[in-house]
């Protein structure tokens, strides 16, 4: 049977017909509809697979860890930056092994269509010392998801699974495999405590495993050797290869990477049948280096750090097609009557009007500065508010107003979402608190993960508890409603807190206008 | 036979919706499909487009080309045009003629309109009130997809509407008909 299916959906269905008994994630694009499509695939919901969201990707990687301590299959998903969120959990995984298979999925952005930077998760795999699985179309995806439990339960080793966007967010038909049952129950007797004593031991063996991993790359069915003539060697990584099949179809001489660590005596081979070698992968070159490493300095090697494809931005049929020499020269230019249409902040979205009460404080105080944060709100960074001056991280509003006030730098104002706020922000508000910091930290809550498209918020509900739990002064901690006609009562409350020489909390409470109409659509439906 | 093509609007127009339709009819017809969408950002009153690539062969690459895009279909003026570098020779540009302004350098229109029009193959229809006519003023995009369906050539009127009438089962009969009838309505 065939399903047509978004590259999330085909890894998130491989994953349930592996035996999945948890997925652990927080939202993060190009990541998210993995963790939707279990949470309404019916075979997942009738076997009770774990699918709420998490707080933050590393409480997600550290409950995934559990799983499989207890011997299940657990799959993690996040966009890649989260994987600096749980780098401390996933580093150690390999550190500790697995029990249960354990697979690792990070959804790379590179030209960061939806993020802040375009870091390449394969140097996590590397680092940490673990196979890697990248895919290179929708079937791919759904058939490595077994082989990467497989191989996880056999070297009882934690994988890696790489995506990018464009294999994340494109639809293919796949053909539907079999389905598996679920491990049993099986805790794990081996002492996963990483002592100093134990932890040398256990890296030891990571150590050992090398080669097994090493070999499981070498005979891996996603990885192959096309010989069709010439003398270019081109090695192919994951969607990469889409593109040079596009470009030069059954020509020339390509290495197929989807599984590593690389494939090192194919590679030796493919450079000493061919005059050079060019690296195609999508992201950081991550590959190309190694293959310098591994071939020397006198071979020439092409790729990003040679200028031959970009050394940022996406790949796409058209600079990899310049870079086999076969470029394609448009037929129309580039229209003379256009201009950019960046995102905005939706008409009658309550974070409207909160920047429409903050761009008031920041023309009464030139020296006022907004610390921003990862979410919708980071619109606000835009015309016609330009209220933003910074946005860096999921949390660091908070701490970055924190350590600006701490210099003598005064308003100091944070602004962060709910569902930021709960994923790193309140560690930083503990510690602004515990010194009374001078600053001034909106929460504007609107119920729900907006930019992602509207998952549950994990403190719903909890916010002023948990800000009291953390030691705020009630008197400084406020609730207010974010409409147009409550902005100059709004502003006035901000201005009379940024006087404040402490940590005050303002909380502009109303649901995001996007789920609200959802939520009415649906309730209409059931009637 | 291939036909490669690009699905364009504004976030919130409804270009995934119809990048729907058309796939399942390419699934039900067994024609090889591979379509790359837009999410997360720029869905919040931004540019957003699909790549929508239907062949008989194989089809590796997920995104278009330059210069082998066969068909233009776009919800809004403007945004037809953000993608000419795309268009190949004989290409066509199938558009909404209504500009959807949410943004204040919105370039003059009459310029936009005469590079519009100098292009070859281009068709333009106000959707907007074909689909209010038709008495379904939230089906422009099937309206935009009516018109054109005489240039996908590699699925027919008939497997669209079919596509329509199970993408829309779910929300009810009265919805189908709605749909189709502004289908039909610009697929004369």
């Amino acid at each position: 049977m065939k399903k047509l299916l978004l590259g999330d959906e085909a890894i998130a269905l491989g994953a349930i017909h592996a035996g999945l008994s948890g997925v652990y994630a927080y939202p993060g694009t190009p990541s998210t509809e993995i963790t939707e499509y279990i949470q309404g695939d019916a075979t997942a919901r009738e076997r009770g697979v774990h699918s709420r969201w998490c707080t933050n990707e590393k409480t997600a990687m550290e409950a995934a860890l559990g799983m499989s301590y207890a011997g299940k299959r657990a799959l993690v998903c996040m966009k890649h930056v989260g994987m600096n969120v749980c780098a401390d959990a996933f580093v150690n995984s390999a550190i500790t092994g697995v029990n249960g298979g354990l697979v690792v999925l990070a959804a790379d952005d590179p030209s960061m269509h939806s993020s802040q930077n375009e870091q390449d998760s394969r140097f996590y795999g590397k680092f940490a010392l673990i196979p890697i699985f990248e895919p290179s179309n929708q079937q791919e995806a759904y058939d490595m998801m077994a082989d990467a439990f497989e191989l996880s339960e056999r070297l009882k080793e934690p994988v890696l699974f790489r995506v990018v966007t464009r294999l994340a967010h494109s639809r293919a038909a796949v053909e539907i495999g079999e389905v598996r049952q679920e491990n049993v129950m099986n805790a794990s007797t081996d002492q996963w405590v990483l002592l100093p004593g134990i932890a040398r031991k256990k890296y030891a063996a990571l150590l050992d495993k090398q080669p097994q991993m090493e070999a499981a790359a070498v005979s891996s069915l996603y990885n192959k050797m096309e010989k069709n003539g010439g003398s270019l060697g081109i090695i192919a990584c994951g969607i990469g290869y889409n593109y040079v099949k596009e470009a030069i179809g059954n020509e020339g001489n390509i290495l197929k990477v989807s599984q590593y660590p690389l494939p090192e005596e194919a590679i030796k081979t493919l450079a000493a049948e061919n005059d050079a070698i060019l690296v195609v992968e999508d992201g950081q070159p991550v590959v190309e280096q190694d293959v310098k490493a591994l071939l020397g300095a006198g071979y020439p090697i092409k790729g990003r750090l040679t200028g031959d494809l970009p050394r940022t931005g996406e790949l796409t049929p058209d600079n990899v097609a310049a870079a086999l020499g076969k470029p394609v020269a448009p037929v129309y230019e580039t229209a003379k009557n256009l201009a950019a249409r960046p995102p905005q902040l939706c008409q009658g979205c309550g974070h409207r009007d909160v920047y429409g009460a903050l761009v008031k404080i920041i023309e009464e105080f030139p020296d006022a500065r907004v610390f921003g944060d990862i979410g919708c709100y980071t619109l606000g960074a835009l015309p016609p508010f330009k209220a933003l001056a910074s946005c860096v991280d999921m949390g660091a509003s908070i701490t970055m107003a924190k350590g600006a006030a701490d210099a003598g730098l005064r308003p100091a104002i944070a602004v962060i979402g709910d569902s930021t706020f709960t994923h790193s922000g309140m560690t930083g508000l503990l510690d602004a608190i515990n010194e009374n910091a001078p600053i001034t930290v909106i929460i504007s809550d609107n119920l729900t993960t907006g930019m992602t498209g509207g998952q549950d918020s994990a403190g719903t509900n909890k916010f002023e508890a948990i800000c009291l739990g953390l030691g705020m002064d009630p008197e400084h901690l406020h609730v207010v409603t974010p409409l147009p006609k409550n902005i100059p009562d709004i502003a006035e409350l901000i201005k009379r807190e940024i006087e404040y020489e402490g940590v005050s909390v303002i909380i502009p409470r109303r649901e995001c206008i996007q789920t609200a109409a959802r939520k009415a659509r649906e309730a209409k439906k059931s009637n | 036979m291939k036909k490669d093509i690009i699905l364009c609007g504004v976030g919130g127009q409804g270009i995934l919706s119809s990048a729907t339709i058309i796939g399942e009819a390419a699934t039900k017809a067994g024609v090889n499909l591979k379509q790359a969408e837009v999410h997360g950002m720029s869905q919040r009153g931004g540019d957003v487009q699909s790549n929508l690539r239907l062949s008989t062969e194989t089809i590796y690459s997920d995104l278009i080309p330059q210069g082998g895009c066969d068909l233009i279909i776009s919800m809004e003026p403007m945004e037809a045009l953000r993608y000419l570098p795309y268009l190949s020779k004989d290409g066509v540009v199938v558009t909404s003629n209504k500009p959807f302004v949410n943004i204040p350098n919105y370039p003059e229109e009459e310029a936009l309109f005469a590079e519009l029009n100098a292009l070859p193959n281009v068709v333009q229809l106000d959707i907007e009130q074909v689909a209010k006519d038709a008495g379904n003023a939230r089906g422009a995009n099937v309206v935009l997809l009516g018109m054109a369906a005489r240039y996908l050539e590699i699925l027919t009127p008939d497997q669209l509407r079919e596509a329509i009438a199970t993408i829309f089962a779910r929300k009810g009969e009265a919805v189908v008909e709605a749909n189709l009838k502004c289908f039909d309505a610009a697929n004369k």
